[in-house]
């Protein structure tokens, strides 16, 4: 094996890797009751969506992935948790969250079930597209953490990890995009990263009203609406 | 031929010279973590020789199963030694008498015979430890299938020799995916299985909350001193288990010289201290898990090799 195809091999593999631990990521994401530790599985998957987009840049030699690299650490790594602590309040993380719609080793089994079936929607696609070995890793993964975050959404009873679910939905279709779409123009991406910076200011501030009017943010006890 | 023979009872000496060493270096290192000084890493051994001259003291209710169970406990890690790569990185003289799951099979042997001498005597903690040990087990044993089944996928054999090669040739295959989350899966079942601190507190000494250490509370001189001594090969060969076949080769004898393989002794001495290392930060910086969140535990290890299985499949 020449040096090339060594240097390919551990790309793809390292690639791979990065794929499997963002799929841990969005396990934790559905499964951890502390909302602190959340954020800070939120902001791991989105070094690991950069590290993906950097292998993938370096692939491709595509200065674009370098670029949604640089816009994700920034906004996501940096900018989201920043906003999203000031818009919450500290001691919305500082709790640990007990309302969740379904327990917790069944949530787990459900995504696991989740990513068998995101793996069964990519398989056609691959074989049809006659994708390459990474679009084989990215893209199921991308779906996956993209339906998982979905799920997040569904099950869980909190306004933040709700928030994060939707974000981690938006990591996956990143996730997903960059392999099959490496030379999307920037605007696009510069435009998704403001996009999610603004969600996250409206559902956090959202949030901090909530938590200021009932003194909680667990949105799924609010089913009766209440007239003052 | 003659030479292998000997290579393999070198191993089952190593095994079952060091073993009390291994949990005396753990004992003492949880200890300065605490900045405590904590007793000698010898203390084991002297655990173990007072214990063998002390009288046994045996129920009259129990039946032989409880005089058999020290022996069972002792000898099913001697027997895994023989299968697996303790010291050497070629196969050994008995390493195709049994693959990773026949040697899977043998340690819930012993597993087995110490849950129902648990349950033989009739004090009321042995039964109460032994049920929640098994419940332990029953969720641990389907992520231990299916690491080993994607595992043996992936490397195309279930004989560990062959399997650990797998992982350094080319080294590419390191960074495999279903290598990192299998080791971190495996990780998760050998504190479950060895009652480490996020589901069990091995130096605990409150009977209700004890979940492995209970099955050993009827035992006194030489059953107590052959169980110990037990526990500790057990955790020392699912050391190796880990170390040396699913993370990686490093440090085994390659040569066939007998010298090789004493200079492998130290090696693998010193990657074990490595991994305690690991294990005492894991053991000091988490709580204890109450009982009913031992599920959520497993659940994640489980969800874990399940995702290394997926990802591992279709990425081949």
């Amino acid at each position: 094996m020449n040096e090339s195809e060594l240097l390919f091999s551990l790309l793809t593999k390292l690639n791979a890797l990065t794929g499997g631990l963002f799929l841990l990521c969005a396990f934790g994401l559905v499964a951890i009751r502390q909302m602190l530790t959340c954020l800070r599985l939120y902001i791991f998957q989105s070094l690991l969506l950069a590290v993906s987009a950097v292998l993938l840049g370096y692939h491709y030699a595509s200065i674009h992935l370098f670029v949604v690299a640089a816009l994700t650490i920034i906004t996501k790594v940096f900018l989201i948790p920043w906003v999203l602590r000031q818009s919450v309040g500290y001691d919305s993380f500082s709790k640990r969250e007990i309302s969740q719609a379904l327990n917790i080793p069944t949530t787990l089994l459900l995504s696991a079930a989740i990513t068998i079936f995101a793996y069964y929607l990519a398989g056609p696609l691959l074989t049809a597209a006659g994708a390459g070995i990474f679009e084989k890793v990215n893209l199921p993964i991308g779906m996956a953490s993209l339906l998982i975050g979905a799920y997040t959404v569904t099950v869980r009873g909190e306004a933040v990890p709700q928030l994060l679910g939707i974000l981690a939905m938006e990591n996956g279709a990143f996730f997903a995009g960059i392999s099959i779409a490496p030379s999307l123009p920037l605007i696009a991406e510069l435009a998704a990263a403001f996009y999610v910076l603004i969600t996250v200011l409206v559902i956090g501030l959202l949030a901090m009203r909530i938590h200021t009017i009932i003194a909680k943010t667990a949105v799924g006890k609010l089913i009766a609406l209440k007239e003052e | 031929m003659i030479n292998k023979i000997i290579f393999n009872l070198i191993q089952v000496i190593v095994v079952m010279a060091f073993a009390p060493l291994i949990k005396g270096i753990l004992a003492r290192l949880k200890e300065n973590v605490q900045s405590k000084r904590g007793p000698s890493i010898f203390q084991p051994y002297r655990d173990i020789w007072k214990l063998f001259h002390k009288d046994e003291v045996v129920s009259d209710y129990c039946s032989w199963i409880f005089r058999l169970t020290p022996f069972v406990v002792f000898i099913t890690p001697i027997f895994v030694a023989l299968l697996i790569p303790v010291l050497t990185d070629y196969p050994l003289f008995f390493a195709f008498m049994g693959d990773m799951l026949g040697g899977g099979f043998i340690l819930a042997l012993g597993g087995f015979f110490a849950t129902l001498a648990a349950i033989d005597t009739g004090n009321p903690y042995g039964p109460m430890g032994a049920s929640r040990t098994r419940m332990v087990g029953f969720l641990a044993e389907p992520v231990f299938m299916i690491v080993f089944f994607t595992v043996s996928f992936i490397a195309g054999s279930t004989i560990p020799y062959i399997v650990q090669q797998h992982w350094v040739r080319p080294l590419a295959n390191f960074f495999e995916p279903a290598h990192i989350l299998m080791l971190l899966a495996f990780l998760m079942l050998i504190l479950a299985e060895t009652g480490k601190i996020p589901v069990d507190n091995p130096s605990g000494h409150f009977e209700l909350a004890m979940i492995d250490e209970s099955k050993g509370l009827e035992y006194s001189g030489r059953g107590a001193a052959l169980m110990k001594w037990g526990g500790s090969m057990k955790f020392f060969v699912l050391c190796c288990i880990f170390l040396n076949v699913l993370v990686a080769p490093w440090g085994l004898a390659h040569g066939t010289a007998l010298v090789d393989v004493l200079i492998a002794v130290p090696l693998i001495l010193i990657k074990i201290f490595i991994f305690l290392l690991v294990l005492v930060i894991i053991e000091s910086s988490l709580a204890k898990l109450r009982l009913f969140r031992i599920t959520e535990f497993l659940g994640a290890a489980f969800v874990t090799s399940v995702a290394a299985m997926i990802i591992g499949l279709f990425f081949l």
